[in-house]
């Protein structure tokens, strides 16, 4: 039996539940007595509540409790942000709105019943009189002097400005050689839009005085404190569950309104009450991504080096900060050079109160907009100076000897080689022969696009002093007596597969069967500490504590069987289910080895009995995963539609630990990257109302709008953790909207068009077209 | 209003209100909690069953309308103790992550095969445009698929 399972294509641990329908997602939970609870949401983006009328609600036969902002004011602390930057405003955030409504789907009233039929009925019953304000829906006019305010507490509608500076800005603007290159980009609003909506059981023991909360969370550890903290709850009697969660993408990194709500309810009943959130209030009150208007200037040599960037960065935040919501613009600044070591820098990020739901963490937070900046940028330069899209970009490439980068937006990039991933790319895709091909179609008047993007992102969150929060992560290995492994980790996965990828790490450094380590996460009475799973952390951060937990048992091991062989602990080695020495002369069973730590009678001086080590990992720097992307698309020149004909990709994530969940994580990731590119688009109306609100309205994409996914990858380990991995949850998400939109672009840049906006409805490309044949 | 069903097999009667959805029906009557919501639309596939062999979105069905018919949900697809082809395609080929849309998808794959049991990739995105994911960008959902193909019909020929 080999033990070699690091970088092996290994079946998951999950999936036996998962495709028989035996998994526990939170709405698969029943406990007794159960309550359901369903909420009142405000139509208005902006009201005074005048009155509220629950009286019909409340006679209604099984409806338990009606609960108003008025009611919870006093008794519920308010909803957090993490983010803490100099200057931020920071609205009160009350669970269910306190006299007015900030954004439609906001929560106004809550009613417990003793099922959702009934619940849902007396929400209908309920009569609120409301007096609508003129609402602040565009960021931009939001900031005018003579804009309504979201929040009256505030002078402005203004959260806050950061500002980055780095370089000879003086220097710079006299220098007349220079040529600048300026575009307004907009990054539209999305939806994540997980499969499974968010979900949250909460269950008050009046005897035990103990709260135990189930949530579709992707943050069991950080909800535990912060649920403590709203219900004001002694910490050591919170308990919170993430069961099994369908999907996140970010937008169950948070604490919302509802959770608290929930544990209000059922310590007031006591009884569990449990709320499973609808598609409609997903859409309208699960928070969104992006949301920002970028206007870059890109100062540039006439060799198309480029030697400075300035951008300006509104990023409509919403109503209210939910947990990251001002902390995400600001990751679109520290990424925003992208992989070019661009020495003057200039970014003002203005983050805007709207009457809207807040925007948040979804998959890439602030690192999509970042490299669409960059990467429409480069493509903008190339077409200035009449270069390839290819030769501005490797003009512009620093050096593999160059790293550890750093750079004068603050960040120190660890490892890279920009120049293999671009080129074994390019080789991908035939390069060449597809501009020939471009060539030979344009004289027929079809439109065929190459786009190019090469991302650089930020991942493995991170160290503790740049984080909210805390960036470390614990991870726990016990050897139980009977030899079998079980590991535990502060990381909370919902989908990427760590139960898997965790027994790898574990198994092989003990030389034991994969079969034999089973991998708990997501209880935080069975897992002491974590953080959570967001970021493309888990696994260089999460894996990394197994890693050295597993380190530690081993070392223990070590010092056992050395005592017993009579050997010295450094001569043993792991493998085949033994710890033996490297000739194979001195031999134990792994399981009679573990006996010696429970048995303990002949333990060595000064070691305890079991066998249970944890370690808890600090990274000193983030990671940065790379990678090259090429999408070739064909503009129909009648219609405007987009045929998306094939994509390529080369990704580096460092090392990988199994090739089959990088590829699903990176395909998963493309799939989101195109979908904003193409399709997605979270709309609001001059009034505040959501036009999108159902997925027949929202573009999710579906299985026959993608070509097959051409995918390889480089292997350029980091230094940061001894695993060498960098992460890859959300980098096919980063890398491929630009290269989407510069394709498309590409297709139509013969006729004259320089940019579209996200998403390229046909619609909006026959519009263009129409135009520019005109002009022809 | 009493109904009976043939669930996975086996007949039972319930007594249910006539509005009930036929998801809530197989959730919370039947305990059948691996049928997923994800839309309530019609949209998203992940309350995909069989009723009486055809694909179906269970979230827009009345439970009195299924009365006397025959259903087949996730949980009924393994026989034996062995994983159904499709889920060993799943498994085998990654094709789920968070695992929330599957049993939907798994269940509209069932009917696809059986109406096309050699359909080229491009019959497997079409065949499913019912059902969404949000994990996996479907690559391996196709190649899950095909790997069902494969193991219930080996003659067919699969695109390389």
């Amino acid at each position: 039996m080999s033990t070699k399972l690091l970088g092996e294509r290994i079946k998951r641990k999950e999936d036996p539940r998962l495709i028989q329908g035996r998994a526990h997602y939170v709405d698969d939970l029943k406990l007794d007595g159960m309550l359901y609870m369903s909420f009142v949401r405000s139509v208005y983006a902006y009201a005074r509540i005048k009155s509220i009328d629950a009286a019909a609600a409340k006679s209604l036969p099984g409806v338990l409790e009606v609960i108003t902002g008025a009611d919870i004011k006093d008794q519920l602390g308010l909803i957090p942000c993490a983010a803490g930057m100099e200057g931020l405003k920071i609205p009160k955030h009350y669970c269910l709105a306190v006299d007015t409504v900030r954004y439609v789907g906001e929560p106004v009233v809550a009613i417990v019943a003793k099922d959702r039929y009934t619940a849902r009925d007396a929400v209908d019953k309920v009569e609120i009189t409301y007096d609508p304000l003129t609402p602040v829906t565009d960021p931009e006019s939001a900031l005018g002097k003579d804009s309504p305010r979201v929040h009256e507490e505030f002078s402005d509608n203004l959260a806050f400005v950061a500002k980055l500076e780095a370089g000879d800005w003086k220097a710079l603007e006299a220098d007349s050689t220079l040529k600048i290159v300026k575009q307004r980009l907009i990054n539209q609003r999305l939806a994540p839009a997980s499969i499974e909506t968010r979900g949250v059981i909460a269950s008050y023991s009046l005897g035990e005085e103990t709260l135990t909360v189930w949530s579709s969370t992707q943050i069991p550890h950080l909800l535990k404190t912060q649920l403590a903290i709203l219900t004001r709850t002694d910490e050591s009697r919170v308990r919170v569950i993430a069961p099994e969660v369908g999907g996140a993408f970010g937008s169950k990194l948070n604490v919302y309104a509802e959770e608290g709500v929930a544990c209000y309810a059922s310590h007031r009943l006591g009884k569990p009450v449990k709320w499973i959130e609808g598609r409609r209030e997903n859409l309208l009150g699960t928070i969104h991504g992006r949301d920002q208007i970028n206007d870059l200037e890109l100062y540039v040599k006439p060799d198309g080096k480029v030697v400075g960037l300035k951008c300006n960065i509104i990023a409509d935040l919403g109503a209210y900060h939910q947990l990251l919501t001002p902390a995400i613009p600001t990751l679109t600044a520290l990424m925003i050079v992208g992989c070019y070591n661009i020495p003057n820098v200039w970014v003002e990020t203005k983050g805007v109160f709207t009457n809207k739901m807040a925007t948040d963490a979804y998959r890439g937070a602030g690192r999509p907009e970042a490299t669409y900046i960059i990467e429409r940028g480069m493509d903008l330069v190339a077409r200035e100076l009449n270069m390839d899209p290819v030769d501005v970009r490797m003009k512009n490439f620093p050096e593999p000897k160059d790293f550890p980068l750093a750079l004068p937006t603050g960040v120190t990039y660890d490892t890279a080689n920009y120049q293999k991933t671009l080129k074994k790319v390019l080789k991908l895709a035939h390069y060449p022969t597809l501009r020939k091909e471009q060539e030979r179609l344009r004289k027929k008047g079809k439109y065929l696009g190459i786009g190019l993007s090469t991302y650089v992102e930020i991942c493995a969150m991170g160290p503790s002093s740049r984080m909210p929060a805390g960036g470390w992560e614990f991870g726990m290995v016990r050897v139980e007596p009977t030899g079998k492994v079980t590991v535990y980790s502060g990381t909370s996965p919902h989908g990427q597969g760590e139960e898997t990828s965790f027994a790898q790490i574990t198994a092989e450094g003990l030389g034991i069967p994969f079969d034999d380590v089973t991998v708990y996460h997501g209880d935080t009475s069975v897992v002491q500490h974590g953080i959570g799973t967001f970021g493309s952390r888990t696994t260089a951060v999460g894996g990394t504590a197994v890693f050295r937990a597993t380190e530690r048992i081993r070392k223990k091991m070590a010092r056992l069987a050395a005592h017993r062989l009579g050997v010295k602990p450094g001569d043993l080695e792991f493998r085949d289910g033994k710890v033996e020495t490297s000739d194979g002369s001195k031999s134990m069973a792994f399981g009679d080895v573990v006996g010696e730590a429970y048995y303990a009678r002949q333990l060595p001086p000064g070691v305890e009995p079991g066998l249970t080590e944890q370690y808890v990992f600090e990274p000193a720097n983030y990671t940065f995963p790379f990678g090259a992307h090429v999408a070739v698309t064909e503009v129909d020149a009648e219609t405007g539609e987009i045929a998306l004909r094939n994509y390529y990709a080369v990704d580096d994530c460092g090392r990988i630990l199994n090739p089959l969940l990088v590829d699903g994580q990176i395909h998963g990731g493309l799939a989101q990257g195109i979908g904003q590119a193409l399709w997605e688009e979270l709309v609001y109306d001059e009034n505040g109302q959501v036009v999108t609100g159902s997925l027949m309205d929202y573009a999710l994409p579906k299985a026959h709008q993608f070509p097959w996914f051409d995918t390889q990858t480089t292997e350029t380990r980091t230094p940061v953790n001894p695993l060498g991995v960098k992460g890859v949850g959300e980098a096919g998400t980063i890398g491929s909207t630009p290269a989407i939109v510069n394709s498309v672009v590409d297709a139509l840049q013969h006729l004259g068009v320089r940019h579209i906006d996200m998403p390229l409805k046909p619609e909006k490309i026959w519009k263009i077209l129409k135009t520019v044949d005109g002009r022809q | 209003m009493r109904i009976r069903i043939k669930l996975n097999g086996s007949w039972r009667e319930d007594d249910v209100e006539p509005r009930l959805l036929l998801v809530y029906y197989l959730r919370e009557v039947a305990g059948l909690t691996g049928t997923h919501i994800g839309c309530e639309t019609t949209t998203c596939g992940a309350c995909t069953i069989l009723l009486n062999g055809e694909a179906v979105k269970s979230c827009t069905v009345l439970a009195v309308q299924a009365d006397g018919a025959e259903i087949t949900t996730i949980e009924g697809l393994a026989s034996d103790g062995k994983l159904h082809p499709l889920q060993q395609g799943f498994w085998e080929e990654h094709g789920l992550q968070c695992g929330f849309c599957t049993p939907g998808m798994i269940m509209a794959a069932c009917q696809l095969l059986g109406r096309n049991p050699h359909p080229t990739r491009e019959e497997i995105r079409q065949g499913l445009e019912g059902n969404i994911c949000r994990c996996t960008g479907y690559q391996h959902i196709v190649k899950a698929v095909e790997f069902a193909a494969q193991k219930i019909s080996p003659q067919s020929t699969v695109e390389s």
